[in-house]
């Protein structure tokens, strides 16, 4: 019955539009982290889809195959009265482009739904075969 | 007659099972609407059911070949998976990905309704045999 596989299918996808958005809420925060543990000005970080199959014949799902920093040039304020400003009176902040994250929301919410649905499509589907010839 | 009703159900039965794949086909799609370079496919349904009738691999499946005794033959329930297709897009991405969510959550829901329409009617020759046995 390959309409049990949808269950993964759809749940592996849901769980990787949730880590990506989770990545988004992470990126937001820290838009203004000029300063981390590590001393360095926070790193923008996207994540990597990528297809995965999932039980057997032909069922694909997603997972996250790497979660890197993004490698955009970091922003540069000048700020001379901050701690953290360089000889030139400039701070480094992060590379967080607020804009492109607040789409990648919208878009992760988005598809996030899309699965929810075909989970739904899918749930009644099953229920009604189960049902079949009462 | 065990025979005679098997096979009026079987049509049905087949359908249900062809539209069951091409579901769980459409749904790796919509998972995979954000995955780059995943490419869309989908399942030749006319050709895939041709195939189940005829309980023979469509054109293009390949058949297993039996060298020795205890050799399993292909099951005929293998024979939608020839007809798995990649889908050609309407407009291309820039990261290589061919879904196209609009025509995948048609297809989608058009699936469901057929597969409910599969079920419905098989749900109907039971009850008539139903009928028939009662009186």
């Amino acid at each position: 019955m390959s309409l049990f596989n949808i269950f993964n299918v759809a749940g592996s996808a849901m769980n990787a539009q949730s880590q990506r958005l989770n990545t988004v809420a992470s990126n937001l925060a820290n838009a203004d982290s000029a300063t981390s543990a590590n001393g360095e000005a926070y790193k923008a970080k996207q994540v990597v889809f990528a297809a995965t199959p999932v039980g057997e014949n032909g069922a694909t799902g997603v997972n996250v195959a790497a979660v890197v920093e993004d490698p955009s040039p970091m922003k540069m304020v000048y700020d001379p009265k901050n701690p953290l400003a360089d000889g030139k009176g400039y701070v480094t902040m992060p590379n967080v482009n607020v804009v492109e994250e607040m789409v990648n929301m919208i878009s992760a919410s988005r598809s996030y739904q899309s699965n929810a649905e075909m989970m739904n499509t899918t749930k009644t589907l099953l229920l009604k075969t189960l049902n079949l010839g009462q | 007659m065990l025979n005679r009703l098997d096979d009026m159900l079987n049509f049905h039965t087949q359908a249900l099972r062809i539209r069951d794949q091409r579901q769980q086909v459409l749904a790796s799609n919509i998972a995979n609407a954000d995955t780059p370079n995943y490419k869309a496919r989908d399942l030749d349904f006319k050709a895939a059911l041709q195939g189940a009738l005829k309980a023979a691999p469509v054109a293009g499946g390949a058949a297993l070949a039996t060298t020795a005794p205890g050799h399993l033959a292909a099951r005929p329930g293998q024979a939608a998976e020839a007809g798995l297709l990649y889908r050609t897009p309407a407009q291309g991405s820039v990261d290589g990905n061919t879904v196209d969510m609009d025509a995948e959550r048609a297809a989608f829901a058009d699936n469901a309704i057929h597969y409910e329409f599969n079920l419905t009617r098989i749900s109907q020759q039971l009850k008539g045999l139903l009928a028939a046995i009662q009186g």
